[in-house]
């Protein structure tokens, strides 16, 4: 039984790849709907989130990863300058377990970041996300459809994603 | 819209008299009858749906190293492991499937050898309307903060207890979450019929007053309630256990009725205000005798309570937990690290520099009494300590002891098989020390270009207990010391530079590391590497483990290289860790998303 049942969802799938517009797939895939709590432990359904027409980013990242520490920290720097000049919004989505979700508000907010964080404890939005390897970071045009998204985090890094927030204000598209 | 389906089904059915048609039948039906159905509903299905996926690839080739003592014999023809991974998600409007499929051929060295094969280790699909959602397949979820239940994948490490089954969401009303879920656990590749494991049941209800209450939406008192009951049931033979009796040397032989039922039910309350936040969980576990706690009839418990204080430029966590008796695993034989129905978080935080997690601490299902404090503060900018762009200072403590354990009568030594096992006072402390743990960490920026991270540790590490072995080795004690500076030396091109070193006088002595990292933003890294254990008792296990390796980017495909020498170890993460064992050789990892 379970044998039919796969060879079915293969199929489904084939079927419906097969027919689809590759810009579909890969690109402008508006967000999924899956539960996250906020800091302080409410629930948000995760295509309610919005920034009014304006580009959207989200970070995924954890207590325990370096380089998204890194990333968030030298996008917190400049974080005021950025929602000045584009007015963009970016969520960071901690996907720290039981172990330390507790342990991110107290974090974040020693850390003095002002962009919004909010828990992913059993990682439904990252598997939703198909996302691997943190940090990784969507940018989301102002139609809530991811226009981009990167891995990994290098010194420098956030020059080009705030370029791409740029671009898409002045209505270009992302390559 | 009708005929065409029918004459789809019809040049389908012609089809099949050509060949066995039973077989055939079988295997075609569930296709045939989607594509009717997907051909009624194509234009829908095409143009609105969402299919996106994403994949994995890690690859090593193992050489010989004569330090290591690696040669052909020990590596028994397993030159090369790859662990591999592909998943497909497909959404259409409320409903959303997915399937993945992985590959272990052979599995990298320090994995389960029960991980080797390939298949599809998990599918699901799922519906919501409104309120309800309900998922059929392999599903992950958590209740409370997993002390009950917890079924969760980590890639790194190997790790998959997915439940096979179905769940259940149900939101009554603003605020009331209510979950039922019923499933068998993963075990690698074992098949469920082969009957090595028990079902697991679930019932989870959350009740949120800020969300219930609309006058208290915005106030900043917060109130959260939670309740679980999850249930194991396993088929019981009699079991026939031998006990050791005093005078030692003496033992008793008994048939044990083991529970085919096991319940454990949690309470958790979320209580703050303002800036302030207390949050405590209670579990408890009826008797569950089983491989993890000698088979002893003792119920468990667990506590855990985290206050936390935090305003901008400052946070304070302090954190208390209790675990007695607490191992649940859905199998009640089970030694190894699968099919745990619950997960007990460690309270000590992970650290992020290697020396710091040289010495891991893993939790202690059978007793642990744990505190935990830490402090997170930034000098504000333009301050005597903050300077120009304010300065981070991050402070944490660990203590981890024994529970206090008594006899539960003067004949019957502690934990034996078959009795109560022990008493324990709830609030005591034992006298052994597991692990201690202090961090002094500060993160300062002296200029655009120029940043700095410097960090103390010093650990207290029981070896026996953490690793499980019976007082051979004793406690390790160690001094960590960390320097981390960045250097950008424009907007694309920067430089790191890590120095670490270990002081210890136990197990391996000392050790220094140094890396240097060279990154060209946002596409490549280069990285060189070198951990030394100058401090070796043995002056043949003074060895240098080099590292080179290469990392490229583009957009979320990612390929990185490497060649070197891997100390044996422990690797965390998230709350778990999976030992690594030395080696040498090339690595290649492969991920892409789309």
């Amino acid at each position: 039984m379970k044998n039919i049942v796969l060879i079915a969802l293969f199929s489904l799938l084939f079927l419906n790849m097969e027919g689809q517009d590759p810009k579909q797939s890969s690109k402008g895939r508006s967000l999924p709907s899956v539960e996250l709590k906020t800091l302080d432990r409410k629930t948000l359904l995760t295509d309610t989130l919005s920034n009014h027409g304006k580009p959207m980013i989200i970070s995924f990242w954890a207590l325990w990863c370096k380089p998204c520490i890194k990333e968030l920290t030298n996008i917190g720097n400049v974080y005021k300058e950025w929602v000045e000049e584009t007015g963009v919004r970016l969520i960071a989505v901690s996907i720290d377990d039981a172990r330390s979700s507790s342990r991110v508000k107290p974090f974040v907010d020693g850390k003095g970041w002002e962009f919004e964080v909010l828990l992913d404890p059993n990682s439904d939005f990252k598997r939703a996300m198909n996302v691997n390897l943190i940090p990784h970071t969507f940018l989301l045009d102002g139609n809530g459809k991811v226009v981009w998204q990167h891995t990994s985090y290098t010194e420098g890094s956030e020059l080009e994603l705030i370029e791409m927030v740029r671009k898409l204000n002045q209505g270009e598209t992302i390559q | 819209m009708f005929e065409k389906s029918r004459n789809h089904l019809s040049n389908k059915n012609l089809f099949l008299f050509i060949i066995d048609m039973k077989k055939l039948l079988r295997i075609t039906l569930p296709f045939v009858l989607l594509s009717c159905s997907l051909y009624v509903k194509s234009q829908d299905f095409i143009h609105n749906a969402q299919v996106s996926g994403t994949f994995q690839a890690d690859a090593n080739a193992y050489v010989n190293d004569k330090l290591l003592h690696i040669n052909d014999s020990t590596l028994n023809g397993k030159r090369l492991g790859i662990n591999g991974f592909a998943l497909i998600h497909y959404d259409y409007k409320n409903f959303s499937a997915g399937l993945r499929y992985e590959a272990f051929l052979p599995p990298l060295l320090g994995f389960s050898p029960d991980a080797e094969g390939s298949g599809i280790a998990n599918w699901f699909v799922n519906y919501k309307v409104d309120n309800f959602e309900v998922t059929a397949g392999n599903f992950y979820e958590q209740f409370g903060s997993g002390m009950i239940l917890r079924s969760y994948e980590e890639w790194t490490l190997g790790y998959d207890n997915a439940l096979d089954g179905f769940r259940v969401k149900f939101k009554p009303y603003h605020g009331i979450y209510l979950k039922g879920l019923m499933g068998y656990q993963r075990n690698y590749w074992v098949k469920y019929s082969e009957g090595n494991r028990g079902l697991v049941r679930g019932i989870d209800g959350e009740l949120n007053f800020n969300e219930l209450i609309e006058k208290l939406g915005n106030s900043p008192f917060r109130l959260s309630l939670e309740a679980s009951f999850v249930s194991k049931y396993e088929k019981m033979p009699l079991k026939t256990i031998i006990r050791p009796i005093l005078p030692e040397g003496s033992y008793e032989v008994y048939q044990y009725k083991l529970p085919e039922n096991v319940g454990v039910w949690l309470a958790a309350i979320n209580l703050g205000y303002s800036n302030w936040n207390l949050m405590t969980e209670y579990v408890r576990k009826s008797e569950n005798p089983s491989a993890l706690n000698n088979y002893i009839y003792r119920e468990g418990q667990a506590l855990l309570s985290v206050l936390t204080y935090s305003k901008k430029g400052l946070g304070i966590e302090l954190s208390a937990k209790r675990i007695d008796n607490m191992g649940f695993k859905s199998r009640m034989e089970e030694k190894e690290n699968v099919l745990d129905i619950n997960f007990l978080p460690p309270l000590n935080p992970l650290h992020l520099y290697s020396f710091a997690t040289m010495y891991p601490y893993a939790t202690q299902p059978n007793g642990e009494m744990a505190v935990h404090t830490g402090i997170e503060y930034t000098f504000p900018k333009n301050t005597l300590l903050g300077g120009k762009y304010g300065t981070n200072l991050s402070l944490s403590y660990s203590l981890i002891k024994d529970i206090e354990k008594q006899p539960v009568s003067a004949d019957i030594p502690i934990d034996s098989t078959g009795t109560l096992g022990y008493t324990s006072d709830f609030f005591a402390f034992g006298d052994r020390k597991f692990y201690e743990d202090l961090k002094i960490q500060l993160t300062k920026k002296f200029s655009q270009r120029l940043k700095m991270i410097a960090a103390y540790f010093n650990q207290v590490y029981d070896k026996d207990v953490i690793e499980g072995h019976t007082n051979e080795y004793g406690k390790v004690y160690a001094n960590i010391g960390v320097v981390d500076m960045t250097y950008r030396i424009n907007n694309q091109h920067s430089i790191r530079l890590e120095l670490q070193t270990l002081f210890t006088e136990q197990d391996k002595g000392n050790w220094m590391g140094t890396t240097i990292e060279y990154t060209l933003a946002p596409k490549w890294f280069f990285s060189l590497m070198d951990e030394y254990n100058y401090g070796n008792d043995n002056p043949d296990d003074r060895i240098h483990y080099y590292n080179i390796s290469f990392g490229y980017t583009h957009q979320s495909t990612r390929i990185s290289l490497s060649y070197g020498r891997q100390r044996e170890g422990l690797l965390c993460v998230g709350g778990i860790c999976r030992y690594v064992p030395a080696y040498t050789g090339f690595g290649l990892t492969l991920s892409s998303n789309f």
